[in-house]
């Protein structure tokens, strides 16, 4: 393999970054914009209650209005698959309303204005009842999740004695912390597009499983799989908040069906906040111990979680789960509570669980810390354990202890003076705090298949999805580094139903589910290729040890002579070569804990007056396992920080107590970073590789740089004020009180 | 037919509402918080120029944002207008927002942007969520049992604390020049009512004083992200000072209040006072006299405080930052 084709670990460009920034790649909106009609989705003004009537006289008398789709004439669906992804509230099965913003009706017109103001004449009479807006007071209906956690963690754990050690203990810290509801946000909105014909229905939506939005389709309108395809060559961002099939999904297509017109339901940037979930409220409980020596004897963590009202599903935010592994400690004990309120489900947001529950954690690792009279980064080094003791199984690999080494030197940790208010800049108040970041390492099966064409050119399929992170430019990189041809000359096709099943991509597993069965595909067609060159050599190539072959730039490369791939294919009447594999994760991979580890440090300058908090400096070392891009990996780790900088700092959907409605449902009330908010980034890969999770060594690492980022925040706003803010966002009102 | 044609005409009525940048009408309009019957384009009409003299800067309604804050002299001579312009919104919005309508961007209020809530700016009489609600943005002065919401603006705090005064024509003809200060009217019960204009009147300039005070002002902006958001609180102060002591202060505060905020009682107890910081320190206090907080925004109260005390420091004491958070 030449540099030339061998590009895995390079910086190289995206392979669709021409296609976007000329406007090119196509999103699930733009497609199908002739013969479509317009949907627009009616919501509810009251959390709870009984919808009496829906009054669409008016709308239904409008120009361009085709009809009014309310629970009184929606078709009755069947009953939801039973996967996770399926969202069958709400879906106008019924008359119930469970929060504020539900989706009652959709109005269809010729245009998107008809449809919009038709649907702003909709009157709605309710019945009202009471509803659950808020967890406060509301500790008496603490409930346990009714499911495992993330569908596999046990929803408490205890090992060792917890309370007897605590009570030993020479040196304690007890916490209260508290995150609130945030919003995924995504540059590109949902937006679906339905097309039936007869009774075979073509979505293209915007989605991070079309898999799964596959299933939950065929499943709701009675269909096989197969009569269903879904399309989604590109996503605009997703966080989270389009790993589910949500409703509008399912209304867009249950829209068409009814009005028999292919329907364009986009969802707006308001709706935005009460249509595909949000990262939900939680409240946890932290205690912790150590020896003086500041070796952890206990540790607590409880968490409270609010979910949505069990008619519109359960999503049990995973908050403790980061502090059953993270350290070595003996007598650990964690829980997790769920208590129902009149909202919209709650779902995943990058690093979910992890993102929230290492805000605990680590803030209070940094008052243990404090307490000690201890180095944060000591201590935390002094708790490195190098099995998982939650599961009893060694680490896949772990090298966190060199994340703080690097990060540390990278960031001058040792110009740090820990008293806190001890460093100014000017006026300001300066603050250095550091975390620790963690995220499992997931993979799930996914097939592929590669072909190589009689020109060379390599075509790879998988029915995963880009959602930005590079998906095309890696998996064509993998391919042509087996193929022995540069990455431009392959083309991925992905986004596509019909193409072989790739896992959801979500809980950062794509790189580490697919490019195996790239490589395990694109590895096949290569030794095909060596079989059919050994035989079409005869004796020349008689008896040759195939491991003296080459796949280059278009040829197999033997000893003293090549074959062209163009005459080979040619000469055995083949217009291509394709292989198609199922890769699976290995049995050996389930006898280890697999996780990925980082470092966090970053600066703070807080204003003394105002409360200001600004973000200076930012040093990250993450445990990447082995980058493939360094290009697309680099702007992961980036984008994850300023993801976490603004859960720190700004984020938060608030709730407006008297009627249950998410108050501030817009990007300029709902406020994330801009870029005056982001200082320079320096983020360090950690490339000791993963041997057990996959050939190539990969972790993900989409979600890893949000867990801890808070925290190091929170910890920096500690050592440059003395204000421990226990509650996030720290936003300058906590500050400067 | 141009605009000004039709306002002689007579024929704008109370549905009619007109356009310049349209960068908050059209949001309005999407979010069916109002629905005009008409909208009229103010683009054809003449309603540009700056011009700067020693005695006063008139700024023509139509100028955007972006060019104005530029302007050489308004830098000069009156550079809090500069400042308060260029910590406002993004680059795009400064290249479409106008003079006139800056004057006139509706209040950020979560509740009467969403049609879902009743709001009584928006729907007289049907009640205000923001008083027991979700309201840390909200008002701390000059709000009402009906209305607490603040005007979102920074460039008319500075023209508050420059004593400016806005020109407007009446439908028909016959134009008049309004104090800024007289321009806005507090919520009381009647919170729809936010200005004086009468239907059909169009504000064609802003007539800023030049002043010693004036070269020497500073705006101050408090806000949750670094740029591209609206004020928590802000302070413009303009003053003179000789021999270290102060001759003239206009002081105003922004993002706390229904309208720009004119600071009077401090500024009249800086008059004649030694220009140090526990004159501005006092002056602070003073400025936020007669606040009342309705819940989540009581750390406005300090925050303002603490606004007008730095500003008034940078406006006496002028750093490379002055002007900068």
């Amino acid at each position: 393999m030449s540099e030339q084709t061998n590009t895995i670990g390079h910086a190289i460009d995206r392979v669709d970054g021409r296609l976007k920034v000329m406007g090119h790649a196509k999103y699930a909106a733009e497609f199908a914009n002739t013969d479509v009609v317009h949907a627009v989705l009616v919501q509810s003004t009251i959390a709870a209650g009984t919808i009496l009537a829906i009054d669409a006289l008016v709308a239904r008398s409008m120009p361009g209005v085709i009809d009014v789709i309310t629970a009184e004439n929606a078709e009755k669906l069947h009953k939801a698959p039973e996967i996770q992804q399926a969202i069958s509230f709400p879906l106008l099965q019924s008359n119930e309303v469970l929060f504020n913003g539900q989706h009652i009706a959709i109005v269809v017109a010729d245009s998107l204005q008809q449809a919009q103001e038709a649907a702003a004449t909709v009157v709605v009479r309710y019945r009202p009842q009471d509803a659950v807006t808020s967890m406060e007071g509301r500790d008496g209906d603490q409930r346990k999740p009714s499911k495992k956690l993330n569908g596999k963690f046990e929803i408490d754990s205890a090992t060792g004695d917890f309370s007897s050690a605590f009570e030993a203990a020479p040196v304690k810290i007890s916490a209260t912390y508290k995150t609130p509801v945030e919003h995924h946000n995504p540059m590109e909105p949902h937006a679906t597009i339905a097309a039936w014909s007869g009774d075979k229905l073509k979505v293209w939506t915007a989605t991070q499983g079309i898999s799964g939005t596959q299933q939950t389709l065929a499943g709701f309108f009675g269909l096989a799989e197969n009569d269903v395809t879904v399309i989604c060559p590109f996503v605009g961002g997703g966080f989270g908040s389009k790993g589910n099939t949500w409703t509008p999904v399912t209304l867009a297509a249950m829209a068409a069906r009814h009005v028999k017109r292919r329907v364009k339901l986009e969802i707006t940037r308001e709706q935005m906040f009460f249509s595909n979930g949000y990262r939900p409220q939680t409240r946890q409980a932290l205690k912790l111990a150590a020896d003086r020596d500041g070796k952890l004897l206990a540790l607590r963590h409880d968490g409270v979680i609010a979910t949505a009202m069990p008619g519109a599903g359960e999503f049990a935010e995973p908050v403790a789960l980061i502090s059953r592994m993270l350290y070595a400690c003996p007598n650990i004990s964690t829980s997790h509570r769920l208590i129902d309120i009149n909202q919209s489900l709650p779902t995943y947001m990058r690093g979910p669980g992890e993102a929230s529950g290492s805000f605990a954690l680590e803030s209070g690792m940094d008052e243990l810390a404090v307490a000690l009279d201890m180095d944060p980064v000591a201590l935390r080094m002094r708790n490195l354990i190098d099995s998982d003791a939650s599961e009893g199984k060694p680490f896949a690999s772990k090298p966190l202890a060199e994340c703080y080494t690097k990060a540390a030197e990278a960031f001058g940790w040792s110009r740090r003076t820990p008293a806190p208010r001890s460093m100014k800049n000017g006026r300001m108040l300066v603050g250095m705090g550091m975390a620790t970041t963690s995220y499992p390492t997931n993979r799930m099966k996914a097939s592929a298949e590669v072909a190589m064409l009689q020109d060379g050119t390599v075509i790879v399929r998988c029915g995963t999805q880009d959602l930005g992170t590079g998906t095309y430019t890696t998996m064509a990189q993998v391919a042509a580094a087996e193929l022995g041809v540069s990455p431009d000359r392959v083309r991925v096709e992905l986004g596509d139903s019909r193409l072989p099943k790739a896992p959801v991509s979500g809980g950062s597993m794509t790189t580490a589910s697919v490019l195996p069965a790239v490589q395990e595909a694109a590895t096949a067609v290569r030794e095909a290729l060596f079989d059919m060159a050994l035989k079409a050599k005869g004796d020349q190539w008689h008896n040759l040890d195939r491991t003296a072959l080459t796949l280059d730039n278009g040829a197999v490369v033997g000893p003293n002579s090549q074959l062209g791939i163009t005459d080979l294919l040619a000469q055995a009447s083949l217009p291509s070569l394709s292989r198609k594999v199922e890769a699976t994760p290995s049995d050996e991979a389930d006898t280890f804990s697999r996780h990925a580890f980082g470092a966090q440090f970053a600066e703070v300058h807080v204003d003394p007056d105002f409360g200001t908090v600004r973000v200076k400096r930012w040093v990250g070392a993450f445990d990447v396992g082995r980058v493939i891009n360094a290009k697309t990996a680099r702007s992961q780790l980036i984008g994850g920080i300023v993801f976490g900088i603004g859960m720190a700092l700004m984020e938060e959907t608030r709730t407006d107590r008297a009627s249950g409605r998410f108050a501030n449902a817009n990007i300029a009330d709902y406020l994330i970073p801009v870029s005056a908010d982001i200082p320079d980034i320096n983020t360090i890969f950690v490339e000791t590789g993963d041997p057990i999770t996959t050939r190539l060594g990969v972790k993900g690492i989409g979600e890893l740089p949000t867990v801890g980022a808070a925290a190091a925040i929170a910890n920096a706003v500690y050592h440059a004020t003395g204000k421990r803010i226990r509650d996030l966002p720290i936003r300058l009102d906590k500050v400067m009180a | 037919m141009h605009a000004f044609q039709l306002i002689a005409a007579g024929t704008p009525g109370a549905g009619t509402t007109f356009i310049a940048g349209g960068t908050d009408l059209l949001q309005l309009m999407k979010n069916n918080v109002i629905a005009p019957d008409q909208v009229v384009d103010l683009a054809g009409a003449h309603l540009r120029g700056i011009t700067a003299t020693s005695i006063e800067l008139r700024l023509g309604a139509l100028e955007t944002m972006a060019d104005v804050a530029a302007h050489p002299e308004v830098r000069r001579g009156w550079p809090a207008i500069s400042q308060a312009l260029l910590l406002s919104a993004s680059p795009q919005i400064r290249n479409m927002g106008t003079m006139g309508g800056n004057l006139l961007q509706r209040t950020r209020c979560v509740y009467f942007r969403d049609t879902a809530f009743a709001c009584n700016k928006r729907h007289p009489g049907s009640g205000c969520p923001a008083i027991a609600g979700e309201n840390r943005e909200h008002a701390i002065l000059g709000a009402s049992d009906s209305c607490i919401a603040t005007h979102p603006s920074d460039f008319p705090v500075a023209l508050m604390a420059m004593g400016a005064g806005v020109a407007i024509t009446a439908a028909g003809g016959g134009t008049r020049v309004v104090p800024l200060a007289d321009f806005y009217r507090l919520p009381g019960d009647t919170p729809e009512i936010e200005t004086i204009l009468q239907p059909g009147d169009v504000i064609t300039q802003i007539v800023v004083p030049a002043s010693e005070a004036a070269k020497r002002s500073v705006y101050m902006k408090v806000r949750d992200r670094s740029s591209f958001a609206y004020a928590l609180a802000s302070a413009a102060v303009a003053i003179e000072i000789r021999d270290n002591r102060i001759l003239h202060a206009g002081i105003a505060l922004g993002g706390v209040a229904p309208m720009p905020w004119r600071a009077a009682k401090a500024e009249q107890a800086l008059i004649g006072a030694t220009a140090d910081a526990a004159a501005f320190e006092h002056a602070g206090r003073l400025a936020t006299e007669g606040a009342r907080a309705a819940g989540m925004n009581a750390y406005k109260i300090a925050l303002a405080q603490r606004a007008v005390t730095r500003a008034l420091m940078e406006a006496a004491h002028p750093t490379a930052e002055t002007g900068v958070l």
